[in-house]
Parts: C-alpha cells; sequence; structure tokens
C-alpha cells in the first residue's frame, strides 16, 4: 500500500535580484531611526573629527547630532529665515551656514551666537562652504554670484559673477585652497581659480545642477542635474566620461561612500542609487518613504542619514558584526523550537523496547482534497487569494494536475459570477507567462467551450473577457514581431557567414 | 522450444502468477498459485517460493484445498489432468485424467468423492461453450487413475472460474453468465434462473462478472460491470427473488469474496481499492486504497487472518486482516508493450524494463527475480480507463553505472505531448538512484534515441538525446560544484539540414559520436563538437546504428530500412562491406567483438551472430522465434562458460535475451549450462525441505560456506570451531525416527556441549603433543631444507614434483593423527542403543 503522491510543483528559476556583496553590504543595516525635523531638510554635513558629529540644517535651524544620540546635541537657532548648507571646517570647530535673509553667518561649534556675519550678497545664499587653507569661505547665491570671504576680517575678497541664474551647488578643492567648483541652474559647472578672478574651466551639464561631488583624488567630477548624474575628467580638461539616467526625478544629492569604491545619489523619486564606481552600474538600492532632499554617509560608512520633504530625518546604523551574526541564529533561541522538538530526539537505549508509531504523512491542502478526489474543491483551495497572487506556481501545478486527471472541465463547470471573475483575473494575470502558458492556455480554452451558453448574462464577465481577448491579440502582435526580428537576425547571420565562408575561399586561393 | 545444435531459446522470467485465484492453506503458512504449467508455493511470512509443483504439461488453470485434507491440494490444467499433490513436500500423489481440457475445478466438503469442473462442451477447443460438469472419483490405488464418470450438472457456464461458487454447506451452486443467473439445487436436482436486463437507465451495464456465495446464509453477491454489487436472496423461488444494491466502485467489480464467517464482504476492481463491507450493515464499509494496481482476485485464508490480492501486475498482496500489507510476492511485470528498450544496470547486472505503470523494473537474471521497482514517473497514479498516463518511454546507463538518464512521456489527446527528461543519480547508500535533475519539455517533440558517451575515466558523463524536432541535444554535468550538488545542464544543440535524426551512437572511447539523419549518418566529435565526416547509403533512411567494439573499434554499423546491412570503416571514411538482410534490430556485445543482428523472415526471427572484422557469422540460429523482435541486450554473465565449440562461443561471456512480440523474455541456453543449472537445481531441492525463511538463507549459507571452507582447509591448522557444534548439527540432521529415546540424547546433549572444558585439557595435552609434533616436523623440515640445495642430476619439474610429494603426506599425516585423536563416543552410543 503506497503512501498518495503529492501534487508536484514545478520550481522555476528564480528571476529576482541575485544576492551580490553589494546587497549584503548595504542591507547590513539596522532598521532606521527616524526624527521628525521643522522643515524640509536641505543639508546634512558630517564632522571630519572624531565623535563625527553631523549638522542637520532644516527650517530655521541647524540641528548638530552625535553619532548614536537621537537628540540633537546642539541647535543654533540664530537665523532670521530659513537656513542653508550648515558646513564644518575641516577640523570640526567651526560651522557655516548661509540663510534666505542673504547673511552668512559663521558659528563655533561649542558656542551659541555667530562669531561672525558676512553680508553683500543680495538674495538667499545656498552654498557655503571652506577653503582648504581654513581661512576663507566661499559662498553662491541665488543673485548669480559667488564669492570668497575672509573669515578673520570678515571682508569679502572676491566676487565672481559668471554665472546667469541661481547658483545652488559648489565645492571647494580639499588639495588646493584656490580651486572651487560651483553649479548654477544656467546648466553649466564652472571651475574658478582664486588666483585668476575668473573661471579656468566651463561644463554644460544639461540640465539645472543640483549637486556636485569631487573625488578624493580631485581628478573626475560628479554633477547631479535633473535625471542624470554626470561624470567629468578635470584632468582632460572637463570632458564628460560618463552620463547615468537611473532615476526617474531629479537627482539631488550625491555622496561617495568612504572607501570610494561606491557612488551613492539620492532623488525626488524616493530611491537612493548605489553606482560602482568602475564600472558606474548600479548595483543597489533603497527605498525611502518621501522624496530625498539630502543624504550623507558617515565616515566607514557607519551610518547613512537622509533628509526628506517630509521633514524627516531617517538615520540608519550599521549592524555590528554580532548583531548581524544574530539574525540567523535567532529562530533558534526562541522556545518554540524546543517545544516542538520536546522528546523526539530521545536516541532510545539498548534494552529500551520501542513502539513504532506510523509516521504521518503531511500533505497540502489542495493535495488532501485531491486524494479523496475532491476536485472542485481543490481548484478552490488552490485559488484562493494568497496561493494565487504569491505562489502562483501552485495554482498551475494543481489545474495541470487536474487535467492530467481529465477532470479538470469538472472542477471548472458550475460556478458562480464571482468565481469565475477571479479565475478569468489569474488567467488575465498570468495566461502569456511562458511558464505557465502550455497548462494555461487549454485551461482557458476550456472555460470558453464550458462558459460559451452564458455569455452575455454577466457584465462582470464580460468585461474580463473582453481583456483576455484584448490580451491575446497584444501577445500575439508581440509574438509577430519577435519572429520578424529572429528572421532579421537569421538573414544578417546568414550574410555574414556567407562573407566569411568567401573570403575564406578567397584565401585558399 | 527450438533445438539448434546445443543451444536452445528457454523462457525466462517466470509466468503470470496472477492469472488464477491463489489459495491461503489451513495453517496460513503458504500460498499457492497457479504460475504458467507448474503450481507455486510460497511462504507467506518471507515470500519465498518454497516448492515448485511440476508435472502439468500445460497452462494450469486452477488450484483448490482438497476439503477432506487440508494438507492436500488438487490442480488442474488444460492438459486435461486434475493432480492431486502433498504440497508440504512437493510430492504429486495422484493424475486423474479427464480427457477435456479443464478450466476451473471446484469442491464442497459435502460431495465427497466428487469435484467439478468446467469443460468444453464440445471436445475442440475452439467452441465458445462451456459446462460444468461433476466428476466421480475412482477409488483406486494407481498413481495414475482415469476418471470416466462425469456427469452434466449445468451447461453453458462462464469459463471464468470466479463465475461459479458452492452455496451454503454446498447445498446450491451458483454459475453467472453474460445477464444469467443460474443456482441449481443438488437436493431438488433443480435449477432457476434468474436475468438483468442488459441496460438499465443510465446506461450502466448489468453484465455479471463475478460470483460469492455466503457461507452460513442464503445470499448470493454478484459483482456487475457497471461497478454495481448485487445481493441475492430469496432465490429458491421463481418470481419472489429479492436482491439489494450496493454501489461503490466506478469500474467492473473484477472480484468478490466472503470471509469465512461471513461477516464481512470483500470486494475489488480497477480502482485498486479493496473494499469491505459489513455484512447486512452495508453503509459501513472499510477502504485499503493504492495496492498498486487493478485487483483481479481476492482470496481469504481459511481462519480469516489473511486476505490476498492477486493484482494485474503479476502481483500477490498479502494483507493481514484488512489493516496491513503484511507481504508482497512480485513477479516479473509484463506489460502489454515494453517501451523502454531492454537495459542492463551495470551495478546489479539486472535487467531493466517498464514495470508497473510509471515505474522501472529491475530485474535480477541470475536469481530470475524481480529486485524492486523504481518510481520514475513519481505522480499519484489515477486508476481510470482511457486515461492518458505518463510512461517511461526510454532509459540510458552511463558505463559505471552512476547515473540513469529517463524519458517519460504523456500524450493527451487534444494538446501536445509533455516529455520530461530524468537523471537519476546512484546513492551508495540506499543502494538505489536518486532522482537528481528533472528537465521537463527537453525537446518540443518525441525523443527518438538517447545515449550516454562510453568514455572510460568516468570522470565526464555526457548524454545525447535525439529528437524529431530535428535536433539532437547534448547534456553534460557542470564540473564546478555549486551549493545545492551539480545538475544537468544543455552542452551543445546541433542539426544537420533540418532532418530529424534517427539514432545515435557513441564509440567505444566516447571519442565519436554518430547521428543518423534520415539515409545520411553524421560524425561529431563530442570534444569540439564538430561536424568530422558524413557518410551516406542511399536509398533508405537508416534504421539503426552501432560502433564496433574493442578490436573493430574502427567499424560502424548500420541497418537501412531497405534490407540492407553495412558496415562502414572509419579509418578511410568508407563503406567496408555491404549485404542485404532485413535486420529488425542490430546491437553489439559490451564485452566482446560480436554483433547480434535478428532478422525478420517470412514471420519467423533468424539471428546472425558476426564480428565487424569478418564477413562470416560466428553463428548464426535459423527460427528462433516466431515474428518480429525489436528488443534484445546482451548481459553480462557472472562467470564465464568455458566452452570450446565454436557455434557457442560467443556465449562464453555474455548471455542475449529478448523480447518476443508477445512480450516474452527468452534467452539462448547451451546444453552444458543446463546440465547445470539442472544439477544445482536438484541439490537445492534436497536441501529445501525447511522453509526458506532469511534466517534459514542466512545460515544455509553459513554452513555452505563451512563446507567448503572444512574442504578447502585441509592442510590448515586448528579448527577453530569446537566440536559439540558438529555433535549437534549431526544430530539435527539425522531424522527423528531413528534417534534414540529424548531422554537418553539429553545428557548425551548436554556432555557434548560440556566436553569443551574437559576438552581444554585435552587440547592442552593436543597441544603439547602437537609441539613435539612440529619440531619433529621441524626437524624433517631440517631435513628437507637441507636436502633441496643437494644438488641433484634430475629434472626440475620432477624435483619439484618430488619435493610437494612428501610435504602433502606430511599434512596429511596431521590431518589424520587429529582426526584420530577427534572424540568419537557419541556416535559409538548411538550405534549402541
Amino acid at each position: 500500500m503506497a503512501s498518495f503522491k503529492p501534487t508536484k510543483i514545478q520550481v522555476y528559476p528564480k528571476l529576482g535580484e541575485k544576492v551580490t556583496q553589494d546587497t549584503l553590504y548595504w542591507k547590513n543595516y539596522k532598521a532606521p531611526v527616524q526624527i521628525k525635523e521643522f522643515g524640509a531638510i536641505t543639508s546634512i554635513d558630517f564632522s571630519p573629527v572624531a565623535p563625527h558629529n553631523f549638522a542637520v540644517t532644516a527650517f530655521t535651524r541647524i540641528h548638530i547630532y552625535g553619532p548614536f544620540s537621537q537628540e540633537p546635541v546642539k541647535t543654533l537657532t540664530r537665523f532670521k529665515d530659513t537656513a542653508y548648507c550648515g558646513r564644518f571646517r575641516s577640523d570640526g570647530q567651526l560651522l557655516v551656514a548661509g540663510c534666505e535673509d542673504s547673511v552668512v553667518r559663521l558659528f563655533d561649534v561649542s558656542g551659541k551666537a555667530a562669531l561672525r556675519m558676512f553680508r553683500g550678497h543680495t538674495k538667499a545664499v545656498h552654498v557655503t562652504d571652506f577653503t582648504s587653507d581654513r581661512y576663507q569661505i566661499l559662498t553662491g547665491s541665488d543673485d548669480y554670484t559667488c564669492r570668497l570671504w575672509d573669515i578673520p576680517n570678515a571682508t569679502e575678497l572676491n566676487s565672481y559673477r559668471e554665472h546667469t541664474d541661481y547658483v545652488r551647488c559648489g565645492v571647494t578643492s580639499k588639495l588646493n585652497r584656490d580651486l572651487f567648483i560651483t553649479g548654477s541652474y544656467d546648466h553649466t559647472l564652472k571651475l574658478f581659480d582664486a588666483r585668476a578672478d575668473k573661471s579656468v574651466m566651463t561644463m554644460d551639464h544639461g540640465q539645472p545642477v543640483e549637486s556636485l561631488l569631487l573625488y578624493p583624488s580631485e581628478g573626475l567630477l560628479v554633477s547631479a542635474g535633473g535625471r542624470h548624474v554626470k561624470v567629468w575628467d578635470l584632468l582632460k580638461g572637463g570632458q564628460p566620461l560618463v552620463s547615468m539616467k537611473n532615476h526617474h526625478k531629479t537627482v539631488t544629492c550625491l555622496c561617495l561612500s568612504s572607501n570610494g569604491q561606491r557612488l551613492l545619489s539620492a532623488s525626488l523619486d524616493r530611491h537612493v542609487k548605489v553606482y560602482n564606481t568602475t564600472n558606474y552600474k548600479v548595483v543597489h538600492n533603497f527605498d525611502y518613504a518621501a522624496s530625498i532632499l539630502s543624504l550623507a554617509l558617515a565616515p566607514n560608512d557607519e551610518s547613512i542619514v537622509a533628509g526628506m520633504t517630509n521633514s524627516i530625518l531617517s538615520i540608519k546604523h550599521r549592524k555590528s558584526p554580532e548583531e548581524s551574526a544574530e539574525v540567523s541564529g535567532q529562530q533558534r533561541r526562541t522556545p518554540s523550537y524546543r517545544v516542538f522538538v520536546k522528546g523526539k530526539n530521545y536516541a532510545p537505549k539498548q534494552d529500551d523496547y520501542l513502539v513504532s508509531k506510523p509516521v504521518k504523512q503531511h500533505l497540502a491542502k489542495y493535495d488532501k482534497q485531491l486524494r479523496t478526489f475532491n476536485v472542485s474543491n481543490s481548484l478552490d483551495t488552490a485559488l484562493a487569494t494568497w496561493t494565487r497572487l504569491r505562489k502562483p506556481e501552485i495554482t498551475v501545478a494543481v489545474i495541470k494536475e487536474l487535467d492530467r486527471r481529465g477532470t479538470l472541465k469538472n472542477a471548472l463547470a458550475g460556478r458562480d459570477e464571482q468565481w469565475l471573475a477571479r479565475l478569468l483575473n489569474f488567467l488575465i494575470g498570468n495566461l502569456v507567462d511562458p511558464r505557465f502558458a502550455a497548462v494555461l492556455a487549454p485551461a482557458a480554452e476550456m472555460i470558453l467551450d464550458v462558459y460559451r451558453r452564458v455569455v452575455g448574462q454577466s457584465p462582470l464577465v464580460d468585461r474580463q473577457l473582453l481583456r483576455l481577448q484584448e490580451l491575446l491579440e497584444r501577445e500575439i502582435d508581440y509574438q509577430q514581431d519577435l519572429l520578424e526580428v529572429l528572421g532579421m537576425l537569421d538573414t544578417l547571420f546568414m550574410v555574414e557567414f556567407a562573407l566569411e565562408q568567401t573570403e575564406d575561399g578567397e584565401h585558399r586561393r | 522450444m527450438v533445438e539448434h545444435g546445443d543451444i536452445r531459446v528457454v523462457h525466462r522470467g517466470g509466468s503470470k502468477i496472477n492469472s488464477r485465484e491463489p489459495v491461503v492453506t489451513n495453517d496460513s503458512r503458504f500460498l499457492l498459485c497457479a504460475s504458467g504449467e507448474r503450481v507455486k508455493v510460497f511462504s507467506t511470512s518471507t515470500e519465498e517460493c518454497v516448492h515448485d509443483l511440476r508435472g502439468h504439461t500445460d497452462l494450469v488453470t486452477g488450484v483448490l484445498l482438497r476439503p477432506t485434507n487440508h494438507l492436500q491440494v488438487y490442480s488442474c490444467s488444460v492438459d486435461g489432468t486434475v493432480r492431486l499433490w502433498d504440497f508440504t513436500d512437493g510430492i504429486l500423489i495422484k493424475t486423474y485424467d479427464i480427457g477435456y481440457p479443464v478450466y476451473a475445478i471446484y469442491a464442497s466438503a459435502n460431495h465427497e468423492g466428487v469435484f467439478f469442473i468446467v469443460t468444453p462442451t464440445q471436445s475442440d477447443n475452439r467452441s465458445e461453450l462451456f459446462q460444468l460438469v461433476a466428476v466421480h472419483l475412482p477409488q483406486s490405488g494407481d498413481q495414475l487413475v482415469e476418471a470416466q464418470e462425469l456427469s452434466a450438472v449445468l451447461s453453458n457456464v462462464s469459463s471464468n472460474p470466479a463465475a461459479t461458487g458452492f452455496g451454503r454447506g454446498g447445498e446450491y451452486i451458483a454459475s453467472a453468465k453474460g445477464l444469467h443467473l443460474e443456482v441449481y439445487f443438488f437436493k431438488k436436482q433443480k435449477s432457476y434462473r434468474f436475468s438483468l436486463k442488459e441496460d438499465n437507465k443510465k446506461g450502466g451495464k448489468n453484465t455479471l462478472m463475478c460470483i460469492a456465495c455466503h457461507p452460513k446464509d442464503d445470499c448470493i453477491a454478484t459483482g456487475h460491470e457497471d461497478g454495481k454489487i448485487r445481493l441475492w436472496r430469496n432465490f429458491n423461488h421463481k418470481k419472489e427473488y429479492t436482491y439489494t444494491t450496493l454501489h461503490w466502485h466506478h469500474n467492473a467489480v473484477s472480484s468478490l469474496r466472503f470471509t469465512p464467517e461471513g461477516t464481512n464482504l470483500l470486494s475489488g476492481g480497477l480502482e485498486s481499492v479493496l473494499v469491505q463491507w459489513r455484512y447486512n450493515q452495508e453503509s459501513e464499509r472499510d477502504f485499503l486504497p493504492r495496492l498498486g494496481s487493478a485487483i483481479t482476485h481476492i482470496a481469504v485464508s481459511p481462519d480469516g487472518t489473511l486476505f490476498c490480492t492477486s493484482h494485474s501486475d503479476n502481483k500477490i498482496t498479502i494483507i493481514q486482516s484488512c489493516v496491513k500489507v503484511s507481504a508482497v510476492i512480485q513477479g516479473l511485470v509484463n506489460g502489454e508493450s515494453v517501451r523502454t528498450d531492454l537495459m542492463v544496470d551495470p551495478r546489479s547486472k539486472s535487467l531493466v524494463l517498464n514495470g508497473k505503470p510509471g515505474h522501472l523494473q529491475f530485474y535480477s537474471l541470475q536469481r530470475d527475480k524481480l529486485l524492486y521497482n523504481l518510481d520514475i514517473v513519481q505522480q499519484e497514479y489515477i486508476h481510470e480507463l482511457g486515461l492518458q498516463q505518463f510512461e517511461v518511454v526510454k532509459v540510458a546507463f552511463d558505463a559505471p553505472g552512476n547515473w540513469m538518464a529517463t524519458v517519460e512521456e504523456r500524450k493527451p489527446k487534444a494538446a501536445e505531448p509533455e516529455i520530461n527528461l530524468k537523471l537519476w543519480a546512484f546513492d551508495e547508500q540506499t543502494q538505489s538512484f536518486v532522482l537528481n535533475t528533472t528537465v521537463s519539455a527537453p525537446h518540443e517533440a518525441q525523443i527518438t534515441s538517447m545515449c550516454f558517451s562510453q568514455a572510460a575515466d568516468g570522470q565526464t558523463s555526457m548524454l545525447v538525446s535525439a529528437s524529431e524536432d530535428g535536433h539532437f541535444k547534448a547534456w553534460q554535468l557542470p564540473r564546478s560544484a555549486c551549493t545545492e550538488g551539480p545538475s544537468w545542464s544543455c552542452d551543445f544543440v546541433g542539426d544537420y539540414r533540418g532532418l530529424a535524426p534517427q539514432c545515435c551512437c557513441f564509440s567505444a572511447d566516447g571519442s565519436l559520436l554518430a547521428v543518423s539523419f534520415q539515409e545520411v549518418v553524421t560524425v561529431w566529435s563530442p570534444a569540439s563538437w564538430e561536424l568530422l565526416t558524413t557518410l551516406s547509403q542511399p536509398p533508405k533512411a537508416i534504421r539503426d546504428l552501432c560502433f564496433g567494439r574493442l578490436g573493430c573499434s574502427k567499424y560502424l554499423m548500420g541497418t537501412t530500412a531497405s534490407n540492407l546491412l553495412c558496415c562502414w570503416n572509419l579509418l578511410t571514411c568508407s563503406l567496408e562491406w555491404s549485404t542485404s538482410m532485413d535486420v529488425s534490430l542490430l546491437l553489439s556485445d559490451p564485452l566482446t567483438e560480436n554483433m547480434a543482428a535478428f532478422c525478420c523472415q517470412a514471420e519467423s526471427t533468424d539471428l546472425f551472430v558476426f564480428k565487424p572484422s569478418e564477413p562470416r557469422p560466428v553463428a548464426s540460429l535459423k527460427a528462433v522465434c516466431s515474428g518480429k523482435v525489436t528488443r534484445a541486450v546482451f548481459a553480462p554473465r557472472e562467470e564465464m562458460l568455458e566452452s570450446c565449440e565454436e557455434s557457442s562461443q560467443w556465449l562464453n561471456r555474455s548471455q542475449l535475451y529478448f523480447l518476443t512480440q508477445h512480450m516474452d523474455l527468452m534467452t539462448f541456453t547451451t546444453k552444458a549450462e543446463e546440465d547445470r543449472l539442472a544439477a544445482s537445481s536438484k541439490q537445492l531441492f534436497i536441501d529445501d525441505s525447511v522453509a526458506m525463511t532469511p534466517f534459514y538463507l542466512l545460515l544455509g549459507k553459513h554452513r555452505k560456506q563451512e563446507n567448503q571452507d572444512s574442504l578447502t582447509r585441509l592442510s590448515a591448522e586448528l579448527m577453530p570451531l569446537p566440536r559439540g557444534s558438529l555433535a549437534i548439527k549431526e544430530l539435527l540432521q539425522s531424522p527423528a525416527h531413528v534417534l534414540p529415546s529424548t531422554s537418553v540424547l539429553c545428557s548425551m546433549f548436554v556432555e557434548s556441549l560440556l566436553v569443551s572444558v574437559a576438552d581444554g585439557s585435552e587440547e592442552s595435552k593436543h597441544a603439547e603433543e602437537e609441539m613435539e609434533s612440529e619440531k619433529e616436523e621441524e626437524d624433517s623440515e631440517g631435513e628437507m631444507e637441507s636436502r633441496t640445495p643437494r644438488p641433484e642430476p634430475a629434472s626440475p619439474g620432477l624435483q619439484s614434483a618430488e619435493s610437494a610429494a612428501p610435504a602433502l603426506t606430511k599434512a596429511q599425516l596431521k590431518e589424520l593423527r587429529r582426526v584420530k585423536k577427534l572424540d568419537h563416543g557419541w556416535l559409538a552410543d548411538l550405534l549402541l542403543s
């Protein structure tokens, strides 16, 4: 007496994402800590020195957070209007920020009041940065100018009026105190040399430039604007290297992982993409809840901080090695396993008398129904919402099994409108899937045969049938196109082959 | 059978054991069933065949326990005799010559000296009419008795033994045929006939299939073609008879049986479910589902503890009280068609062919026993007529037997065929094949041929499958070990001018692949997948391809549809020779250079065995069997035969098995081999007075080994076994009636056990003595040594013979000395008493 052989569920090769080193690396972060700020978070900057605090610019304040605290360590509130672009100096002592009221303020990180106020811009200042010699400040403003300021004297050193639209991003060179680059809404990037009083290089991005990033070697420049992220070679006079278009909304922020191997771009489409900097392919992707305005990575990628338009700051900390190891071992520690296995792993001693119990075969519900020949019920079970949507291969396997038993027609017949609509819905979703087509096409024909008499009685079913027809027509057109392409390719290959042969022949001659 | 010189064609693989109902003996220890021309006695506990009752000269059609002596059994046969056997000893007691073919036999305890048989009405075999005849047994002491007193009881009965049965206490006999039920009462000498309408309203068929009579009650159960069971009562009236209907089966009821107490009714049919109905509470049923295949007969042991069901796949299942299957006796499954070629499993040397639906059977040729069935399809088998099922159509093994490839196919009526290619790895632990890879839809059309690469290194296995869709594909096991174990994948897809490949074949070293596309043979290099050359022999398509082996590996043999056998030389790429023959099957022996060709000529098949290098055949046998032979295989022998006759030399290393048109498995044997077999079977027959239990087999083997050992170790040192065990063995082997009384024996027996202690001191004495003797020996050896280097003028051969002779005598002397010391006291006691 053999036992019932369960329905075989075909295992299809998984088409989903592969597990790579990158996914493992970027997934190894804890659940995000979310902090509500007062307004949209426009800028996040990490302090270069040891505790690696970070300044979050949102609305009229700049909050400075410690690496692990969820409360701000310090708050700078001396702004009359919206603050922009809070930046740390390379020694982590000073912080500069622009403001909607065109005044640039310089703060001591330990103090509260502004040390210096730089007045001169006529419109909101969106860009501020320290030069690498630590005594000057670069600012860019909506009045199309960018200026250099001297910190000790609080005087304006120079003003550059080359841009023809708002200046919204800029970086200073970390290696040379005289070089800085600005990007503007006039689609250009300009490299300025403080010694020359004018731009020495101009690059056209093609879209309003939102963010700039210099590689640590400062040979390459990355610019983001519109949906594009472009890489420029500065050593070749600003030659464009790569243009990437992986986002479907404006890219707002760029940053580089600490080892310089990965480039991250954040966008208004709520995604952060991670690129490999050798081939500029997307290797990973994060999703956030709202459009991202600012993004920063802590040194050594210890945390990923993103600021969003809905004024939420999301901080993701990297898991410590123990924590990441815990994930796999976690389930074993729950008591349920021990409860289930209780006494079952008892090894019989030598003199024990063994009373064996027949092993109960576990069967899925549809298999139990198939065993008792309840074909309609087993089809119902296989069409349950969860199975139908998540594991269509089970549904298809049951339909195939019923077809093999010759009872598919019986199982399909005599159903009501609701059920039929559900089945047709399933067919519309999966009929053209090449994995399932061979099984579902005969089933669809059978349904049409069975319910031919009642077509036209239910508007719901009729609509589904029309959709099905439309789908099939589209699929047929598609297949025809594919065949045409295949034919064209065949001709090309044949011509190529013939050419090669004649060439060979000539060589022989 | 055809005589040809000393090579004979013989049947292998036993006969059907499910043709007639099996019989369980009163003590439930043995099961008797008709099997071809013999009656086989199986042990119900060990499934081993204990006796083989031979004597009938034609098909045995019935087995019946003698009602007056439960140790004797009647068997009837188409050869017109009824024989009485003692099945415990396997002795023929009496033969009753009836003179007409007998198709069934019945007897009842209340009819002493009479049994009832079914014979054709006319004496010629062709008539379709049968009658039930009572035979009065003449009282005679002779072995062969001619039964003359025949009296007809019922005319026009069915030849099916299940359609007739004795009623309560033998008062009446009921018989069913077509739509009629006839009951004959012996006391009144009157018969009643009841008829049913041909069809009822729902289109079910009322034809009666089988019958069973209640042992304690006046009730007859009949099974019908539409799956209904009717319980007839009051049938001793012409008009007022009644019947109740039970319906569970959806196909014809093929067997019905009441339990001896009459409390339960058992029924079975195509569904392969044994249904147990409570008598008088018919709504309560018990089921024993999934018994494997359709039930053809049901038998119940006289004490009601064992049920036996015989199945359509040549199987008898023994069930303990309708709960547990306790034993399965399985014969070679003779399906209607063998779709796979005959194959030999390189590991177990067993024959592999289609068995149960969706299974492959492994049949041991040496032991003539089915080893196991391997489930290939792994799907629930639906027992329904007219349903398209998956069938295994192709099997291939690789040379070391590590991999097996199977192709299964299902052809729905309207849709495209479903094809699955499965690759199985041999698992050392379970000693069977385990599924490794399933490829669904490997080709778009039917697979015509499949073969493994013969590469000797065994490292890289390659499988090539050719299909009607115009492609052949090479499948390979990737070398890089993945995390989930390696699985097979497609390596190469080849085609040739859009033609459909017919057969493919690898050369012996695996360096060449030949694929035939209609009349063209293409030769490929599997290493680079280059088309090396094409060979062509118009005008007709190639039917078979075969590479030569060993010394003839440069030859490629092929047969065409236009009766041509060709031999190509691959070194010159030209046709070596060809001859006109209608070859239906060509195959090569893997162990020798020989090739066998079966030729179909005028309704009978001839066999030619030849070497490709020599156009003259090694052997040729005319009229091997009738009809075409399309399946055959060379199976390697376990031990080589030493036949020096030229005509039978080709059978020395391997044996040729083939399937006839009627799916009988045949083989070729030589005279010498048969003699040897007969001798060994005789030896076995004497030995087999004990039931063949596994324990016995274990002990028996041990004992045999012992005997052999004692024979071979003539000159060996002290036997480790105490002689007590020898005594016990002697004691046990001598028959009980020649032994003295138990009281005498007991003390002796205990003494013989105690000897070992006394023996210890004796043995030490022996040891001392032996030490001395050994010393002596050493001395003598020293003498010998001193003697051997002495230069002698004699020839070296002579010298060695001389030096061997005294050594032998020395060993013998020692043995003799030991034998002399052995304690034979018990034997003397025995003789004295």
